[in-house]
């Protein structure tokens, strides 16, 4: 067990070599142009920052997309003159009645993969709805697949809604992925103020502009609030522009007016739509909307005919700001609830370095003389291959560009502690040997050899641990995991790699004085 | 007999006395853990946790806590955190709008009349804390069948046995002293027990490849002279590593700052507690199963074919 070959021996200080210059990359300032430039990051909990977990509510979109179908089904049962009846939305399903022989025709229509209806998805290979039949009353949903379609392309939009809005706002590396077919993980680093973009993340920036209805009686009307007051005014439910068509827009400073406002350009459609609407009905109030909210209600003056145009609503700056980002990156499909968060503000971050570092490096000279307290001169090559095990575990995590959090630094400080136990299990079987080998050198190279399976075993159950921490856990967690479990590796690296070429240095140089240990 | 070791003590006569007093310990932690219940932090009970910290040092705790009250925001608890002007708020209530945190910071500002530095903010929905708790209980449980797994296949069944009964003695217990001072169980807590199941079994493995060895090696001898032996051969690796990993443990405890502190108590609790059990409760299970040289030669041999 004490001989080392030469090739051996240059890969195992080759590794040692390369992975303290790869920790070292972390001393080197960003600003330098430095050609290799990883980094260990430093997690949100340490460096401040935000983690949140949107969920989509699909309710919405589900419930529309089963209107749609109802007025298809409509369309249908009158082309092929069905007589149907009692049809209606219920809780996300359609349910009508029909007579005997037409219930077959639908439903060999149905089932029919070309109907213009039902959807057949390749994809899962099922229908994208599927029926239920009792006696004559049919009832049509949304399939699991089909359900799976609909969430899928509305977390997909939304996906792409967000990543612009948080682009927008100009955040430092953003971290926005789907987890799951509902939900979005959103991880904003650095960020003083989650309060902001939260606000903006949670609008599903509905833009509409709608004719205030002339009496309160007035057919196909809703009733809706103010953004700003408790008023109410009724507005037709006929949306004349909606925010799709939209090209830009911007805050402003109204001189004329002497107020901020946001200012808008039509697509060529729009503009044209906005343009009649607006010279037919010159006197009328025309309500903007922005989720159910009406903003501002102004009357029209004259006909807009350029395809921009100006909304106005007791703004300050940066709601204006606010107001034009939105509806510049778009409406969400559906509203997104914030279902977790957390944030750390920079100062706590701050904090938790400096508690991390200094339990560090305390807990690490407490083990380190300890060791050399317990076992005098062997204690130095335990804590000499300590210090390469430390040095190594930072090289690999700046290798794979890890992320460190204060779990973690935890991880560090427990891989310290219990890093020397594979040193201690050799030392002591060394220590054994001593009393019954003839030579030192017999005594070292068995106990290496008998503390292997103890070694490997004791080692093994923490990684077991490490390991399903990691799959398992979430957020800062996971970071222990990470730091646990590369520690193990380099541990055993450390020690019987190196520590063990150290000691046969040693051993070699004392074979003929007496007990070592 | 095998008398290489340094020391020699009899932990046999300690079996009978301390095995009673783990089993006590373990039912009074079942006991206290099913009648008192853990404290579940907002990880897993949903709500929301803030750490504020008040720029105007004038700022009573009590005032705090009027402040909340007047909100009614249900069940609020409010309690000092580390330094002067630190303080914890949890916060019960699930269903919370998305900007409730925003309105909350100024609410309780323009109360009391100081800058309130929201440091941390936790806020999880009911949803979520029960998908965290399901897969906390799915680590620990995964966690042991794979220890159990493990040994199984490097020892034989009796070891296997042995070594998850220990750990259950000490997860129990750490979770009984949990309960019992009503400490907050979140996501790291489930970190520390998942780190004192691998420590706890990496403690007992160590006495028990010893023991291995030896029922290898003197075939004559009972297991229950072997394993004692062999515990004190193992004896001065068992405490020093406790004492170096005990080391690293309270410097985190002492120096790590408060969000560590939950942590690093688990884990001192367990070190101790595991490093107990590998010596009086695997050790003695094993005996008590009667394994022998013969079990582990013929074990040995099956593998030679």
């Amino acid at each position: 067990m004490l001989y080392f070959s030469k090739t051996k021996l240059i890969l195992i200080y080759s590794i040692i070599v390369i992975f303290i210059l790869f920790s070292l990359l972390n001393l080197v300032d960003d600003k330098t142009n430095f050609p290799i430039s990883k980094k260990i990051n430093l997690g949100l909990d340490l460096q401040g920052g935000s983690y949140l977990l949107m969920e989509v509510d699909s309710r919405p979109i589900i419930n529309h997309k089963l209107q749609e179908k109802i007025l298809e089904l409509r369309k249908y049962f009158k082309k092929n003159k069905v007589s149907y009846k009692k049809l209606k939305l219920d809780a996300e399903s359609i349910s009508f009645t029909l007579e005997e022989d037409h219930k077959e025709k639908f439903l060999n229509f149905f089932t029919n993969k070309e109907n213009s209806i039902n959807s057949y998805l390749d994809r899962y290979r099922a229908y994208e709805m599927e029926h239920l039949v009792e006696n004559n009353n049919v009832r049509i949903k949304f399939s699991k697949f089909g359900l799976i379609e609909v969430k899928n392309s509305a977390l997909d939009q939304s996906l792409e809604i967000v990543r612009r809005r948080i682009d927008e706002i100009g955040t430092n590396d953003p971290t926005i992925i789907k987890r799951g077919n509902d939900r979005i993980l959103i991880e904003l680093p650095g960020i003083n103020d989650p309060n902001r973009i939260k606000k903006l993340l949670g609008k599903t920036a509905n833009l509409s502009f709608r004719f205030v209805a002339e009496s309160e009686n007035t057919f196909g009307s809703d009733l809706l609030l103010f953004e700003n007051s408790e008023d109410e005014l009724n507005v037709s439910k006929r949306i004349i522009l909606s925010g799709d068509n939209l090209l830009s827009a911007k805050p402003n400073f109204d001189n004329r007016a002497n107020q901020t406002v946001v200012s808008f350009t039509l697509d060529r459609a729009g503009a044209r739509k906005f343009g009649r609407a607006t010279a037919d009905n010159v006197g009328k109030r025309l309500a903007i909307i922005l989720d159910n909210k009406i903003i501002s209600a102004p009357v029209i003056n004259e006909a807009i005919l350029s395809g921009s145009g100006q909304i106005s609503g007791n703004f300050t700056f940066q709601s204006a700001t606010d107001l034009a980002l939105l509806l510049r990156s778009g409406a969400l499909p559906a509203p997104l609830n914030i279902i977790e968060e957390r944030s750390v503000g920079p100062d706590l971050g701050e904090d938790s370095i400096k508690a991390g570092t200094i339990s560090l490096i305390i807990g690490f000279f407490l083990v380190i003389i300890f060791m050399v307290f317990k076992y005098r001169k062997l204690g130095l090559i335990a804590d000499l291959a300590l210090i390469i095990n430390l040095l190594l575990l930072i090289g690999v995590l700046t290798i794979l560009e890890a992320t460190l959090t204060l779990p973690g630094i935890a991880g560090i400080i427990l891989t310290v502690g219990m890093a020397v136990d594979a040193n201690v299990l050799i030392f002591e079987r060394i220590k054994e040997g001593m009393k019954y080998e003839n030579s030192n050198i017999q005594a070292f190279d068995e106990g290496y050899k008998k503390a292997k399976s103890a070694v490997l075993d004791a080692n093994i159950t923490t990684l077991i641990s490490a390991i399903i921490l990691f799959l398992l856990g979430s957020g800062p967690v996971k970071g222990f995991a990470v730091t646990l479990g590369i520690g193990i590796l380099t541990t055993l690296f450390s020690v019987y790699f190196f520590a063990r070429h150290i000691s046969s240095f040693y051993v070699m140089k004392n074979k003929d004085k007496g007990m070592l240990i | 007999m095998i008398s290489q070791s340094l020391k020699n003590y009899n932990f046999i006569n300690f079996y009978k006395k301390l095995n009673f007093v783990s089993l006590t310990l373990v039912f009074l932690s079942i006991f206290i853990i099913f009648f008192k219940g853990l404290n579940l932090g907002v990880d897993f009970k949903g709500g929301t946790l803030i750490e504020i910290r008040t720029e105007n040092s004038n700022v009573k705790i009590s005032e705090i806590r009027q402040s909340f009250l007047k909100m009614s925001l249900g069940d609020v608890t409010v309690k000092k955190f580390g330094t002067e002007n630190d303080y914890l708020v949890k916060i019960e209530s699930k269903d919370n709008e998305n900007n409730f945190i925003e309105e909350l910071n100024q609410k309780l500002s323009s109360d009391l009349g100081s800058e309130i530095n929201f440091r941390r903010v936790e806020n999880v929905g009911p949803k979520v804390s029960s998908e965290l708790l399901e897969a906390g209980l799915l680590a620990i449980s995964l966690s042991l069948a794979a220890m159990l797994f493990y040994i199984w296949i490097r020892f034989e069944w009796q070891f296997s046995i042995a070594a998850i009964a220990a750990i259950i003695h000490d997860v129990l217990i750490t979770l009984g002293i949990f309960s019992l001072f009503s400490y907050e169980i979140n996501l790291s807590i489930v970190a520390a027990v998942l780190t004192i199941v691998g420590y706890s079994m990496n403690d007992t493995v160590v006495i028990f490849d010893r023991i291995r060895e030896n029922l290898k090696k003197y075939t004559k001898i009972p297991i229950s002279e072997i394993s004692n032996n062999s515990t004190n051969e193992t004896l001065s690796r068992t405490i020093i590593t406790s004492v170096t990993t005990l080391l690293a443990l309270l410097s985190i405890y002492i120096f790590g700052g408060e969000i560590l502190k939950g942590f690093s108590f688990a884990m001192i609790v367990g070190v101790i507690v595991g490093t107990y059990s590998s010596i009086f409760v695997a050790t003695p299970i094993l005996n008590y199963t009667n394994v022998s040289s013969k079990s582990i030669l013929k074990e040995e041999d099956n593998e030679n074919f």
